[in-house]
């Protein structure tokens, strides 16, 4: 007689699946376990295990910091339009209608009024989703008017970043975006009106190389790259691995280059009590 | 040293050598006459393909290791350099040349990326690549500029800012976001002059002025074609479409309003005459510089502001 005897089936990938509705769960890219979507919306989508936080957008940002219907977008008729003619593997202006339409927003950035626990402000937030959150000639556009409306109001700004850099495909005019929008926060900056610049997964290139590091106060998302050049980058040039943590918000705290790291759910809070000790 | 000879100078290169070994025999024989034939040739062999030069040629001699670099400008141009090192920070970034000297009769605040002629000095000057401590000597020096009122002349030419583990670490994002900020409220005229590579925001980051200059074979972009290429086509192999695609010479960015003016290259390009582009540089530097002492400071700022909001192109 054996000595023990298999008292279970194999385990094949054959066996029934669970049945799992489509679209209602998701994958944490943190710790890999499976989240149900309304409860990810509920927890500021924000992985409630390991504190993983899924990258988010424009309308997302607008409905967890800002007084409900006190959000009025501005500037929603400027489009980018394709100066250089840029062909790569794929025409720039293929590029941008496909954008458009995957993200169903209109560009990278949304800007407008509106009200943070009864404070008027300007903000504006990106969108990752559209061409990698670059910077063109509009988003630089749209956040220079932002700045000017928070200069002609006297009404602080807030800017929510989340950015793989300036867009390569208008080439010299998206380099000048950082000069434009930095010339812009030396004016608001000297008016005395405050301005919160709040990094999220990722913050790199020209946008932090502008307006993303020039805040009055930094407040980075618990985990968010946040860098100049790319970690792909810096690896190649210098030929070995990058130490844990490198670039994310909590070193560049370290470092002394963010104020505060933060859980979404407390951004709301800590922006509002920023402001009233600044602007009252 | 070796001189390093592109592709396409080649032709050109060929026929002067030519010349020259039939001038050595001139004396002996009578050959004046087919010397001037030849002459006219090189002329119209370098007119044609210089006139017709693709933007990576350009890219390539804005590269070459024999171009004027920002401490030959300095030596050329001016007098009584005095080179001051440091951002009293951290240390002195020595891909950055910097310091007060006589341009014509008046002082001036000069600086520039610098690059090395071979590998012991490139490794010395980090190959014009700056850390953040190099962008905050800049900017120490630029408000001493402002202190004692005078002019700041910067001379751009780096492959970009440096990718480094250090150069994150110490805010490379934030040194560059600061000069920006910085540099457009200073009350004093600042005049940019792209002398080779000006790569992204590396090079913009001293590259904030009343007048941005640039010379005929220089280029200016968001990124070096080759990134481009290894971005957008995921392979190293594109850089020539992706210089075209960028639209990156000095004729380029003047279309685009992007710089004010194209310093002109002696022929066959900057390299062929270090003396005839720092004459040229320095005449119209000083032209530059006594139209912008006409204005008044603030008017000046006002102006630089105006200047940099109107880049971009859109349409609503």
């Amino acid at each position: 007689m054996p000595w023990f005897r298999r008292s279970k089936e194999n385990i094949t990938s054959e066996g029934p699946k669970k049945d799992i509705p489509d679209g209602q769960w998701t994958k944490c890219d943190g710790c890999g376990e499976m989240v149900h979507k309304k409860q990810l919306e509920q927890n500021f989508f924000t992985c409630q295990k390991c504190g993983y936080h899924f990258r988010i957008g424009s309308k997302e940002y607008f409905e967890i910091l800002l007084d409900e219907k006190t959000f009025k977008e501005i500037d929603t008729k400027i489009r980018s339009i394709d100066p250089l003619t840029f062909v790569d593997t794929k025409k720039y202006s293929d590029r941008l209608k496909e954008s458009m339409r995957k993200s169903g927003l209109n560009e990278a950035v949304r800007t407008g009024t509106a009200k943070i626990n009864g404070m008027p402000i300007v903000i504006a937030c990106m969108d990752f989703s559209f061409i990698g959150g670059s910077m063109g000639s509009v988003v630089g556009e749209k956040i220079a008017r932002a700045i000017d409306l928070a200069l002609k109001k006297k009404d602080p700004l807030i800017i929510i970043s989340s950015s793989g850099g300036a867009r390569m495909m208008e080439a010299a005019y998206s380099l000048m975006q950082l000069a434009k929008t930095s010339a812009k926060l030396a004016q608001l900056s000297d008016a005395g009106i405050p301005y919160i610049s709040v990094m999220t997964d990722p913050t790199t290139g020209g946008v932090t190389a502008s307006y993303a590091m020039l805040g009055d106060v930094h407040i980075a998302e618990q985990g968010a790259l946040i860098g100049f050049a790319g970690p792909r980058v810096i690896k190649q040039t210098i030929g070995r691995d990058l130490p844990k943590g490198f670039q994310r918000a909590e070193f560049l705290q370290e470092k002394g280059f963010v104020d505060v790291v933060l859980h979404r759910k407390e951004l709301k809070e800590t922006i509002s009590k920023i402001l009233k000790l600044l602007h009252d | 040293m070796a001189k390093m000879v592109l592709e396409f100078e080649k032709p050109i290169l060929e026929l002067e050598q030519k010349i020259e070994e039939m001038r050595k025999y001139a004396d002996n024989l009578d050959i004046a006459d087919e010397i001037s034939t030849l002459e006219k040739k090189v002329d119209q062999l370098r007119e044609s393909i210089f006139s017709n030069l693709t933007r990576w040629q350009r890219v390539q001699l804005a590269r070459h290791p024999d171009r004027p670099y920002t401490l030959d400008y300095i030596r050329l141009m001016t007098e009584d350099f005095v080179e001051l090192h440091g951002d009293r920070l951290f240390a002195d970034d020595r891909a950055i040349v910097a310091g007060f000297a006589r341009l014509g009769d008046q002082t001036v605040l000069i600086m520039g990326q610098q690059k090395g002629r071979d590998t012991k000095s490139n490794v010395y000057r980090n190959f014009g690549m700056m850390n953040p401590e190099g962008y905050r000597k800049a900017l120490r020096l630029m408000k001493m500029a402002v202190k004692f009122k005078r002019p700041i002349i910067t001379l751009l030419d780096t492959p970009g800012a440096y990718p480094g583990i250090g150069a994150e670490e110490r805010g490379q994002a934030e040194a560059i976001a600061r000069n920006l900020f910085e540099m457009s409220h200073l009350p004093v005229p600042i005049v940019v002059v792209i002398i080779g590579e000006g790569a992204s925001g590396g090079a913009l980051g001293i590259g904030v002025g009343d007048r941005v200059l640039m010379f005929e074979n220089a280029w200016y972009s968001v990124i070096a074609p080759e990134s481009c290429s290894s971005i957008l086509w995921r392979s190293w192999d594109y850089k020539e479409q992706a210089a075209e695609a960028l639209k990156l010479t000095a004729a380029d960015l003047l279309e685009q309003g992007i710089i004010d003016r194209i310093v002109p290259e002696p022929r066959g390009g900057a390299h062929r005459n270090h003396e005839m582009s720092a004459s040229t540089l320095k005449k119209i530097l000083l032209e530059e510089l006594k139209a912008l002492a006409k204005m008044k400071p603030d008017k000046l700022v006002e102006k630089r502001v105006e200047k940099f909001s109107k880049m971009g192109a859109w349409k609503e």
